[in-house]
């Protein structure tokens, strides 16, 4: 699904990400830890496409195509899907007004025609359903003046809408209360399917509880340090990354 | 992604303006140059009573005396007066009784604009004034709205007709020393509309006059005049665009309104001026007086803008609130891109008591433009419990913009209850790739930022030009996000 090659980046001159390498096959999830930062949201954003990133070396190849020649916009209709981490606002643009665009453009791209105003309501209703969000939520503008708790269920309620091929998300689960992180991981496990795959950032294994990884990875200063089962995520929140730290550099010394 | 940039960059380039065509149409036009002798000779051209050329003399005379305003926060080149054609008119044919009679090249003009000339029947909720350079060349259901004692007709037609009602009304509410712009106008006015609904009737129909500059060279002076007599009701709608030009064309334009007891008056605009290009070279001087008085009680003025042309707008469209219990509102989207300027705004005076005013104002600014929000509340001695509620929006897109706002208040009444609020918001790359990120392309996002943000004055505007004006604020906004 997604091959990712020595990939390096750069913001504004500094580089950010020093080598990454990824291989995710369809129906996995992979979890992403690490220090803050480590470099987790600037993949995250390098593989959505935000164009302020450089990219200095490396290949990403997603379902056969090279990713980093694609827009942003082309992407999302390709099926990435990335939950930020700190979900935008955008004043006076309501929830169902962005949605009903986002949708169709989705549909547009694989040759559908627009949905009905009707069926759009009706899948709203029945994604909100899914997610369990507030249905004013979604008569708001998007994330104006939403809680933080309630700006990572949304994003969880735009990727139930979007049904995309690989979901990236970007510490969903920081904020939530313990029911949301709950409605969150179902969200996440109901919208599963042996074709699609979930990259997950997170600081927390209790998230992963939930969402079962099938690998977890650390990112360090830009490099991918450590990739091994869920166990890993246990051993992380038991002793923390200090001793991570202290195997590179002994590699680095040694 | 540099290739995706080139590509809107390019896309805009060629989206050029959409109504920068010309008709080479048979004219008739004076010289250029302005003095008394040209006054007159539009009055003959016209022929106009004597009143009227009284009116227009002792205008010019009275604007030898004035100097242009230096308060708007525009930078204008010097305009040479001598170098301006006063008067352009389509060359008359004879008998010019059935629309059959009208110039194909005129038609085909008014066709490619999308304004209907002919009466049709899918159409039939809007009647239309089609005005081109000077003259007024054909206004649609003329007969059907006269059944019901309304008149509307063009400004020149009026004078002849119901000689008056236009000297009881003709600068009534714009004095014609009112100031710089007007004045001129007042001494060369060319042609415009005229509406007057009769008491107790509620228009069945948009009335709307289209306005098109063709000519080069020339100066565009209307003069619109508008009465709503006791207890009516008028939607009324005007529309202009003119042709891609290098030099600037200056449009100096009067509207007057007045509405008597009980009578309600809706007046939009959606003003597309050509702009100039993308360095700023060309487009129309839009410079324009527009004032209503609510002269009865309970009387309502409605004023709804959409700028999106025009190279350096000047425009406070204007109420003043002389009945008791009368209502003023301004609704305004005005958008600079490129290197357009705006400086805009309105004027509510309170006089009567109990009256009430909205101003809604939401400025846009995109790449080189500048947007000043101009707006005074006046409040006066006798006008108890005058109320006044203002909020004046700036959204800008990029850096290199500017937005600006000169709210200003004189309360001379210790009931009076105003109300400003403002803000000032950024379209940011941030909110563009969220959009990106969900398969939005960035035209379109803007789009959607755009019309949010501007919706509260779209859904002012009658039905049929709310999705008009959605477009039109999408295109004029293109590729100003790289
Ligand atoms: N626009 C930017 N300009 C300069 N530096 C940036 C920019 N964006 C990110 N960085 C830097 O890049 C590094 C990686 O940031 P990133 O957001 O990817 O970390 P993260 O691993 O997601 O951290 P966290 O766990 O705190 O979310 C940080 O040092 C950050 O300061
Ligand atoms: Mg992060």
């Amino acid at each position: 699904m997604l091959i990712i090659n020595n990939l390096k980046a750069s913001i504004e001159g500094k580089s950010i990400l020093k080598g990454i390498s990824l291989d995710i096959k369809p129906g996995e999830i992979h979890a992403i830890m690490g220090p803050n930062g480590s470099g987790k949201s600037t993949l995250a954003a390098v593989l959505a496409g935000r164009e302020d990133i450089e990219i200095t070396e490396g290949t990403v190849t997603y379902l056969g195509k090279n990713l980093l020649e694609m827009t942003a916009e082309d992407r999302a209709k390709e099926g990435i899907f990335l939950g930020f981490q700190y979900p935008i606002e955008i004043p006076g643009v309501s929830m169902v007004n962005f949605m009903k665009t986002a949708v169709n453009e989705h549909r547009k791209h694989k040759g559908l025609d627009p949905l009905s105003a009707s069926d759009f309501l009706k899948m709203m209703r029945e994604k909100k359903e899914l997610v369990e969000i507030d249905s004013k939520l979604a008569n708001r503008s998007v994330n104006e003046g939403f809680s933080g708790g309630e700006k990572k269920k949304n994003e969880i309620f735009q990727m139930a809408m979007l049904e995309p091929k690989l979901a990236i998300l970007d510490e969903t689960d920081s904020g939530l209360d313990i029911d949301a992180l709950r409605i969150v991981a179902n969200g996440v496990n109901k919208l599963k399917r042996p074709d699609n795959s979930f990259i997950v950032i997170t600081h927390y294994q209790r998230l992963l509880d939930f969402i079962v990884p099938d690998v977890v990875h650390v990112l360090y200063d830009g490099r991918i340090v450590k990739t091994a089962g869920k166990e890993l995520a246990l051993e992380l929140e038991e002793k923390g990354y200090d001793w991570i730290k202290k195997e590179i550099e002994n590699n680095v010394t040694t | 992604m540099e290739k995706d940039q080139d590509k809107i960059i390019s896309d805009v380039t060629t989206s050029e303006y959409k109504y920068g065509f010309y008709s080479d149409i048979e004219m008739d036009r004076i010289p250029k140059g302005l003095n008394e002798d040209v006054v007159r000779l539009i009055s003959v051209k016209k022929n106009e009573p004597e009143w009227l050329l009284d009116f227009r003399l002792k205008s010019y005379r009275h604007w030898l005396t004035m100097k242009m305003p230096t308060w708007p926060n525009l930078k204008i080149a010097p305009i040479n007066y001598q170098d301006i054609i006063f008067y352009a008119a389509p060359k008359e044919r004879k008998n010019l009784n059935s629309i059959d009679d009208i110039d194909p090249e005129l038609k085909k003009t008014f066709d490619k604009l999308g304004i209907p000339l002919q009466e049709q029947k899918h159409l039939a909720g809007v009647a239309v004034d089609a005005v081109i350079d000077s003259v007024s060349i054909k206004t649609t259901f003329k007969e059907t709205l006269a059944e019901m004692g309304i008149i509307f007709c063009s400004f020149s037609d009026a004078v002849k007709e119901y000689p008056d009602l236009v000297k009881r009304y003709m600068g009534s509410v714009v004095p014609y020393t009112d100031n710089f712009f007007a004045t001129l106008n007042s001494a060369v006015f060319s042609d415009g509309s005229f509406c007057y609904i009769p008491k107790g009737i509620r228009c069945p129909m948009e009335l709307s006059t289209y306005f098109r500059i063709n000519s080069a060279n020339t100066g565009q002076f209307e003069r619109t005049l508008l009465i709503a007599d006791e207890e009516s009701y008028v939607s009324y709608l005007e529309g202009c665009t003119a042709p891609s030009r290098d030099e600037n064309q200056l449009h100096a334009a009067i509207v007057e309104i007045v509405a008597e007891k009980n009578a309600e008056v809706k007046y939009s605009t959606v003003q597309n001026w050509y702009p100039g290009d993308k360095e700023g070279k060309g487009g129309v001087y839009n410079f324009v007086t527009k004032r209503g008085m609510c002269k009865g009680e309970s009387s309502k003025i409605s004023w709804t803008q959409i700028e999106t042309g025009s190279a350096i707008t000047w425009k406070y469209p204007s109420c003043i609130l002389r009945g008791d219990n009368s209502v003023g509102e301004f609704y305004s989207v005005a958008v600079t891109n490129n290197y357009q300027q705006a400086d805009t705004g309105t004027k509510m005076t309170h006089i009567g008591k109990n009256t009430r005013s909205t101003i809604v104002s939401k400025g846009i600014s995109a790449g080189h433009g500048q947007n000043s929000y101009r707006g005074l509340v006046k409040v006066l001695k006798n006008a108890t419990n005058a109320r006044n509620y203002s909020q004046c929006d700036s959204l800008l897109l990029g850096d290199k913009c500017g937005a600006h706002t000169f709210p200003y208040l004189e309360v001379d009444n210790s009931t009076a209850i105003v109300e400003h609020e403002a803000t000032t918001s950024k379209i940011g790359e941030d909110q563009i790739f969220y959009c990106n990120q969900r398969g939005i392309s960035t035209e379109d996002a803007i789009g959607l930022i755009v019309n949010g943000y501007a919706r509260e004055v779209i859904n002012k505007l009658p039905m049929e030009f709310a999705v008009e004006a959605q477009k039109l604020l999408q295109i004029s906004l293109e590729g100003s996000v790289g």
